[in-house]
């Protein structure tokens, strides 16, 4: 039996949105096989990783948090990655957008108040987008590639935040620790009701849902997806490449460095070399499952939370590797890349073999 | 003294670019045939477990060499599968490999980390590779002069020879070589496999010469500055070898200021000079020439055959 494919006359919505499903189920069972192959009990692995953090109501919390950061950055990313811009950089942008607010945190540290906090987000949006800014230019003025310079710009950036915690940024009382001094109070973003979810989260959404409002019924929004998609109509309809290419990097990296002071003020309450956990890059996978659309994306990033949040059960339960959530996320994004030939083509199953095709 | 100063300075700028030289060879000729993989990364982290943990069990490390070339070239026909057959995104799928390597590498060499090997050192008799002028040329691992072999060998091929140029026509008007008849997937199936090939080489020369043990994400990068040497190297493999060296010196010189005692500069500054050199570089060959017009006419654009 052969299966054949067929091109759809136009590309199926369904598919569109069924999709990531089938990818999220094919990993599990893939995953499944290859954790059972290696020597672990692959069906009690999945479980651990996909199922427990659903239906236990306990962690949902860790759900909103580890979900938090990686929804902010990707909706940044999408808007990018829908003109075309390919910022892959977003793990760079997140530390430099941290260690800005990090910069104003440790200038106010003798003071209190409620002004305190917004002013370090604003600095960590600021940052975030300064370093985004760097590979815009030199895409727009010398059309060098921003996949290298974003990436390499990472790479930078760690060395950046390893230098700030060894010298300069030193907490002066913290036993010579390479971390800054704990965060005031005035400095940390407020808990929600006794839970680890802190302000950030909620931002998140509310952030997510006025994108989504933006792209969908602004001219911006038109302008990014026909830059995409058909950039000679766009140059017709007199859009500037340019602009969009610098409007979507600014977003792209103010988003990232708004996630990077969210979680420094959030969950660490400080700033340690530890802080970059690779949001930036699983972010990707993030964007591209939630279809590039902002109420998808939730969804992406909550499902990459319990990966993440699965992956720490499986691993203290089950004595599974800590790379063992990342192979599932990447598992995830290669059936959802295979998975999108669905949407524009057909499944055709035909008994015979047809004419011999060129392959 | 200087003299055995200088020698070991060329000495590690050889040992520091060789994997990269190799990496972006593979990649070179992949880039060449229409395809541009980001997952180089990925393929040479998969190479780097692979080649230790077959050397660590058989005590073979041409096995391990082998087989590593093996694994990586197994993985890069998962990227080319995806793109090719299934014509999805270039660039989120070479994502998506390097993502999938990172992990998968630190599942895979998990029960070696802390295990050492012995170096998959040279060849040549003692007397030469560690005679104190002879070893600049002799007291290298055999992966260094395979490296400057495939320069010359994957030059040679794009050039001189007529599947070269079947590659080269491929990579810059699919259409075109369809039509006259050749397989346009076929051919680019076979360049990403010697992309993955050459990554899973340089992947080894990270856990079996520089660093005999495995630890987690061990090549630190490299693989994109890899990438970034293509562009550099216009996609000629001649100026590809120059770059390199060029990268090598630049990456080694955090090395060489620590020997030196030099102490001005953090460090940290010194370790992302090879990243932000690279950006430097970028930007100074578009300045030169307006726009990326040596880049192949089909770069990331997937072709399917209407038929």
């Amino acid at each position: 039996m052969l299966i054949k494919l067929e091109k759809r006359k136009e590309p199926s919505q369904t598919m569109l949105y069924a999709t990531p499903v089938i990818a999220v189920l094919l990993t599990m069972i893939v995953g499944g096989l290859l954790f059972t192959i290696i020597g672990h009990n692959g069906f009690n692995a999945v479980w651990e990783i996909f199922i427990t953090p659903v239906i236990n109501p306990h962690i949902w919390p860790d759900l909103g948090v580890k979900a938090g950061p990686l929804i902010l950055i990707a909706v940044g990313l999408s808007i990018g990655f829908k003109a075309n811009v390919w910022n892959i950089g977003a793990e760079g942008q997140y530390i430099v957008g941290a260690l800005a607010g990090t910069g104003i945190a440790l200038a106010t540290w003798e003071f209190e108040g409620w002004w305190i906090l917004p002013l370090m987000c604003i600095a960590g949006a600021l940052g975030g987008g300064l370093y985004a800014a760097v590979p815009a230019y030199l895409k727009t003025k010398l059309n060098v590639n921003e996949i290298l310079t974003s990436l390499m710009l990472t790479y930078a950036a760690i060395q950046l935040l390893n230098y700030l915690m060894r010298g300069p940024w030193k907490d002066p009382e913290g036993f010579n620790f390479p971390e800054t001094r704990q965060f005031n109070d005035s400095q940390i973003l407020p808990e929600i009701g006794g839970t680890i979810i802190h302000m950030g989260v909620p931002l998140v959404f509310l952030i997510a849902i006025i994108t989504w409002f933006v792209m969908s019924k602004s001219v911006f929004g038109f302008q990014i997806r026909v830059v995409g998609s058909a950039p000679s109509a766009a140059r017709y309809g007199g859009f500037s490449a340019d602009k969009t290419i610098w409007a979507a990097m600014l977003i792209g990296g103010a988003f990232a460095g708004l996630a990077g002071i969210f979680e420094a003020s959030g969950p660490f309450q400080q700033m340690v070399p530890q802080f970059p956990t690779g949001y930036g890059f699983t972010a990707i996978i993030v964007a591209f499952l939630g279809r590039l659309h902002p109420i998808g994306i939730i969804f992406g990033g909550l499902i990459l939370a319990v990966s993440y949040v699965g992956g720490e059960i499986a691993q203290s339960r089950l004595g599974l590797p800590n790379s063992a959530a990342g192979i599932f996320q990447a598992l995830m994004l290669f059936f959802l890349l295979a998975s999108d030939i669905l949407i524009k083509y057909r499944m055709k199953f035909s008994s015979s073999s047809a004419k011999g095709e060129a392959a | 003294m200087t003299d055995t100063i200088i020698i070991s300075i060329i000495m590690t700028i050889i040992g520091a670019s060789t994997p990269i030289l190799l990496a972006a060879l593979g990649e070179l000729v992949v880039e060449k045939s229409g395809v541009l993989n980001l997952g180089i990364e990925g393929m040479m982290l998969i190479g780097a477990v692979t080649g230790f943990a077959v050397t660590s069990i058989t005590g073979y490390p041409l096995l391990g060499i082998f087989a590593a070339m093996i694994a990586a070239t197994l993985s890069s026909l998962l990227f080319g599968y995806l793109t090719l057959s299934l014509t999805a995104n270039q660039v989120s799928t070479g994502l998506a490999l390097t993502i999938f390597g990172i992990g998968l590498s630190s599942l895979m060499g998990e029960g070696y980390v802390g295990k050492t090997i012995e170096i998959f050192g040279s060849w040549f008799p003692t007397s030469l590779v560690e005679h104190p002028y002879l070893r600049v040329i002799f007291g290298y691992s055999p992966i260094v002069y395979f490296s400057l072999f495939m320069t010359i060998a994957v030059g040679y091929f794009l050039n001189k020879t007529r599947a070269g140029l079947i590659l080269r026509a491929v990579g810059e008007s699919d259409i075109s070589a369809h039509s006259i008849g050749y397989s346009v997937i076929g051919v680019r199936y076979a360049a990403v496999a010697f992309g993955g090939a050459m990554a899973g080489i340089a992947g080894c020369y990270y856990s079996m010469v520089l660093t005999p043990l495995w630890s987690d994400e061990l090549t630190a990068g490299r693989g994109w500055i890899a990438l970034a040497l293509v562009v550099f190297s216009a996609w000629k493999p001649g100026r590809l070898l120059l770059g390199a060296y060029l990268f090598g010196a630049v990456m080694t010189l955090e090395l060489h200021a620590k020997a030196a005692g030099f102490s001005y500069v953090a460090p940290e500054f010194l370790a992302a000079m090879p990243y932000l050199a690279t950006i430097v570089v970028l930007a100074l060959i578009s300045l030169r020439k307006s726009g990326s017009s040596a880049a192949p006419a089909c770069l990331t654009k997937p072709f399917k055959p209407s038929t």
